[in-house]
C-alpha cells in the first residue's frame, strides 16, 4: 500500500517534471462553475483570463475548463491540469475548497488560488472581493428610487457573502428611505435562467419594483424588462445589454489585475501564500455606469457614497447597528471587523424573513 | 426506393452491432463537429478514448474511470431489473441523495468516534434511506395507482431541498464558519470510504458495484424472481396467468433501485465527495438511466456502458482541457452516442430493402 502510492507520487511528480521542462511558458489553469457565456460570474473570471493571455502574451499559456461540478468532479479537472504542468491553478468557486486542498497536497510545486474560500496552505491563497461594497451603492440607489417602497431580493444560497450583500443593501435603503421593505427569495442556485426569472417574476408580483440579484444569469433582467416599471441591477457582470432600463447600474467583478498580479508572480519567482480581500478601493470591485434613467440627485448621492468606500473614508458597515433580533452589534462609530462579516450568518435589524437553516 | 420491413424475428446480430456501430458513428460526425470547431478531429477522439486509458497520465486516469463509473453501475443495474418489468423508477437521484444523507448523519452522529462498525452502519442506513425514498411512489402505486414515473421524478426536487436543507442546518460543520456543508468524511476514519488500495480508486462503491452486476445476472437467468421480472416486461397477461402478483414485483423493483442508489449515494459522500453539500448531486441518477439502456438492460452491457460513459466524461474533461473544446461540445457528443445507439436499433427489428418502384 504505501510502495504503491510513493510509486504514484513519484509519477505524479515525474509527470509534472517532463510537463514543466516541455515548455518554458509559464501555464495557467482556470476552473470554471458555470459556462462562459453566463453573462456574470464566469465571463468575469474568463475576462480575466483573457487579461492575462494579453499582458504576458506568448510567454504564458491558459487553459480553462467550464460547468466543472464541485466536488470530486473538481478534484480530477484540477489534477488533470497540474498533470499537465500547470504552474498557477485559479479554482474560481467557493465548492472548490477542499478538492483544491486535496490537490495541492499532491502538487506542492503547483500554485492554487481558490476564490472565495478560507482555507489557505503553503501553496493554496483564497482571494475574494468585497461585494457588499458595491451593495451599498446598489441600496443607496435603490432606496431612492422605489415607489412602492419594496425591494425584492433574489439570494442564491444563504451563505455568509449573501447575507452581507442583502444587509448591506438594506442599511443603505435604509438610510435615504426610512419606510423601505425588503423580500427575499431564496433560489439555491448559482445560476439557472428558469429559476431567476421565476423569483423575479414572484418578487414583481409581490409589489417589488426594484429587483437586486445574487445570481449570474440575465434572466431577472429580461422578466423586469418585460414587467415594465421594474430596476435592476448587474450582477458579476455588468450585463449593460438590459441598459438604460431595466439595469440602471451593476457590480462589476474585475478579476483581470488580480490574476496578472499573481500570474506574475509566479514567473518571478516571488509568489506566496495570501488572503487576499479587495474592494472598490483596489478595482476588484466596480461599480458599471449608473444609466440615464436614474435622477441627477440619485446617481450623485450613489457616486458619493462609492468615492467616500472608495478612498476608505466610509465603511459599509458602520455603527450604531443592531442584529435582527434587536440584540446590539455594533455601537456608534465603530466598524464591523472583517472575521465577523467573512461568517456573517444573522440579517441586521428592520430585515423580515428569517435565514433558510 | 429505400424501405423498411419489419423483421420476423429481431436480429441477433444486430442487436450486438448496433452499439459498437453507434460508438463509430458518434467518432466520425462527433469528428466532423469538432472540425468544424477548429480543432483536430483525430486529435480530439484520440483524447477523448485513448488519453484516459493508455495515455502519459492513464496512471491518474484509470483509477477515475472506476470512480465515475462506479455510480453509474450500481444505479443502473437496480434500475434495468424495475425497466425490464415495466416499472419507471425515473427518481433515482433522488434516492442517491436520500442514501448520502441517512449515510452520512449515522457517520456524523459517531463523530469523533474511531470504531470498526461506524462505517458498515451508514452502509446500512444509505441502503434504507434510498429503500425507503423508492417505497413512497412503490406504495403510493400499488395502494392508489399513481403513476411511479412522475411521483418518482417529483421526488427528486423535494430530495434536492432537503438536501440543501441539511448542508445549511442539521448536518452543517459546526466548524465551517457558517458556510454550509457537512463535516468532511475524509478526515473521519472511521467513516472514510477510501480506496482500498491506495490511488487504485477501488472503493467499496466500486466493489459494491461488481457484485450487484453479478447478482443481477444470477436473478435474471438462475433465479424465479427473475424470469417473473422478464415474464412480466414481455407480456403482462401471461404472467399474470403464471401466478405473479404484480404489487409484489413493484414493490421488490422500486425497492431494489431505491436501495441500490441509496448505497451510490453513500458511498460517493463519504468517498470521493467527502461531505454532504448543496450541490452534492451531479446527476448520476439520471446519467444511469442512459447506461442502463446502453447495456440493453443487461448487467454485463451495463457494465460496459457504465465504463463507456465514464470514459467520455473524463475524455470530455481532458478535451476541454488541453484542446479547448467547450463543454457544450463534449456534451452534444454525448448526446449523438445516446441518438446512434437508440436510431440504430431500428436495425435490430427492421431491415433496410432496396425496391423498384412497383409498376401500378
Amino acid at each position: 500500500m504505501k510502495l504503491t502510492s510513493l510509486l504514484a507520487s513519484a509519477a505524479m511528480v515525474l509527470g509534472l517534471a517532463t510537463g514543466a521542462v516541455a515548455q518554458d511558458k509559464t501555464k495557467v489553469g482556470f476552473v470554471y462553475v458555470g459556462p462562459v457565456g453566463d453573462g456574470g460570474w464566469t465571463y468575469e473570471h474568463n475576462q480575466g483570463r483573457l487579461a492575462v493571455e494579453a499582458e504576458f502574451g506568448d510567454k504564458v499559456e491558459t487553459v480553462y475548463v467550464e460547468n466543472v461540478a464541485e466536488g470530486p468532479d473538481s478534484e480530477r479537472v484540477m489534477t488533470q491540469m497540474a498533470l499537465n504542468g500547470a504552474d498557477l491553478i485559479f479554482t474560481t468557486s467557493f465548492g472548490y475548497m477542499d478538492p483544491t486542498i486535496n490537490v495541492a497536497k499532491k502538487f506542492p510545486n503547483v500554485k492554487f488560488e481558490h476564490a472565495t474560500g478560507y482555507k489557505t496552505a503553503p501553496n493554496v491563497s483564497v482571494y475574494s472581493a468585497r461585494f457588499y461594497e458595491g451593495r451599498a451603492v446598489q441600496g443607496t440607489i435603490a432606496g431612492m428610487m422605489t415607489k412602492s417602497n419594496v425591494i425584492g431580493y433574489i439570494g442564491s444560497y444563504p451563505i455568509p457573502e449573501v447575507i452581507r450583500g442583502i444587509n448591506s443593501a438594506y442599511i443603505h435603503a435604509k438610510k435615504v428611505n426610512p419606510d423601505v421593505q425588503f423580500k427575499i427569495v431564496w433560489a439555491f442556485t448559482w445560476f439557472d435562467p428558469a429559476k431567476e426569472a421565476d423569483a423575479a417574476k414572484v418578487l414583481i408580483e409581490q409589489g417589488a419594483d426594484v429587483i437586486l440579484q445574487h445570481t449570474d444569469s440575465t434572466a431577472p433582467q429580461a422578466a423586469a424588462k418585460n414587467a415594465g416599471n421594474v430596476i435592476t441591477f448587474g450582477q458579476a457582470s455588468d450585463m449593460g445589454e438590459y441598459a438604460p432600463m431595466p439595469r440602471v447600474s451593476s457590480i462589476i467583478d474585475n478579476w483581470a489585475p488580480y490574476y496578472i498580479e499573481r500570474t506574475r508572480a509566479v514567473m518571478d519567482g516571488t509568489w506566496e501564500t495570501s488572503n487576499r480581500w479587495d474592494g472598490i478601493g483596489k478595482g476588484m470591485v466596480k461599480i458599471g455606469e449608473i444609466s440615464s434613467a436614474v435622477p441627477e440627485d440619485v446617481k450623485a448621492k450613489a457616486l458619493e457614497v462609492k468615492e467616500a468606500i472608495a478612498s476608505g473614508a466610509y465603511h459599509p458597515f458602520t455603527g450604531p447597528l443592531n442584529k435582527q433580533d434587536g440584540s446590539a452589534w455594533l455601537a456608534e462609530g465603530d466598524v464591523a471587523d472583517d472575521g465577523t462579516l467573512a461568517g456573517m450568518n444573522f440579517f441586521v435589524e428592520g430585515i423580515d424573513g428569517e435565514i433558510p437553516q | 426506393m429505400i424501405r423498411l420491413e419489419k423483421r420476423p424475428q429481431p436480429s441477433q446480430r444486430w442487436s450486438m452491432a448496433t452499439p459498437l456501430v453507434a460508438v463509430l458513428a458518434t467518432m466520425l460526425f462527433g469528428g466532423l463537429l469538432f472540425g468544424v470547431l477548429g480543432t483536430n478531429p483525430l486529435l480530439a477522439i484520440e483524447t477523448i478514448f485513448w488519453e484516459p486509458l493508455f495515455g502519459e497520465f492513464s496512471f491518474y486516469y484509470r483509477p477515475q474511470l472506476l470512480v465515475k463509473g462506479a455510480p453509474l453501475v450500481l444505479i443502473a443495474i437496480g434500475l434495468s431489473l424495475g425497466f425490464r418489468a415495466g416499472i419507471w423508477n425515473i427518481g433515482a437521484e433522488g434516492q442517491y441523495i436520500i442514501g448520502a444523507l441517512t449515510g452520512a448523519a449515522v457517520g456524523l452522529a459517531f463523530y469523533p468516534v474511531e470504531a470498526w462498525y461506524i462505517f458498515p452502519l451508514m452502509v446500512i442506513a444509505g441502503a434504507l434511506g434510498g429503500w425507503a425514498w423508492a417505497m413512497i411512489p412503490a406504495f403510493l402505486k400499488v395502494r392508489f395507482g399513481t403513476n411511479e414515473i412522475l411521483v418518482s421524478l417529483m421526488l427528486v426536487y423535494v430530495a434536492e431541498q432537503f438536501l440543501a436543507s441539511m448542508s445549511l442546518g442539521l448536518l452543517k460543520n459546526p466548524e465551517g464558519f457558517g458556510f454550509p456543508g457537512s463535516r468532511n468524511l475524509q478526515q473521519y476514519e472511521s467513516a472514510h470510504n477510501a480506496d482500498l488500495i491506495a490511488n487504485s480508486g477501488m472503493h467499496w462503491g466500486v466493489v459494491a458495484a461488481l457484485i450487484a452486476v453479478i447478482f443481477a445476472y444470477v436473478l435474471l437467468n438462475r433465479h424465479m424472481l427473475g424470469f417473473q421480472i422478464r415474464l412480466t416486461g414481455e407480456a403482462p397477461r401471461a404472467a399474470r396467468f403464471a401466478g405473479v402478483r404484480p404489487a409484489r414485483l413493484i414493490l421488490l423493483c422500486l425497492g431494489i433501485s431505491g436501495a441500490l442508489a441509496g448505497l451510490a449515494g453513500l458511498f460517493e459522500v463519504s468517498g470521493p465527495a467527502g461531505q454532504v453539500s448543496i450541490d452534492f448531486n451531479v446527476g448520476y441518477g439520471f446519467t444511469a438511466i442512459i447506461v442502463a439502456f446502453l447495456g440493453r438492460l443487461h448487467p454485463v452491457g451495463i457494465l460496459l456502458a457504465g465504463g463507456l460513459m465514464a470514459l467520455t466524461y473524463i475524455g470530455g474533461e481532458i478535451a476541454q482541457g488541453q484542446l479547448g473544446l467547450p463543454a457544450a461540445a463534449i456534451q452534444v457528443f454525448q448526446g449523438m452516442l445516446l441518438f446512434f445507439l437508440l436510431a440504430l436499433d431500428l436495425l435490430t427489428n427492421y431491415r433496410v430493402a432496396w425496391r423498384k418502384p412497383e409498376v401500378a
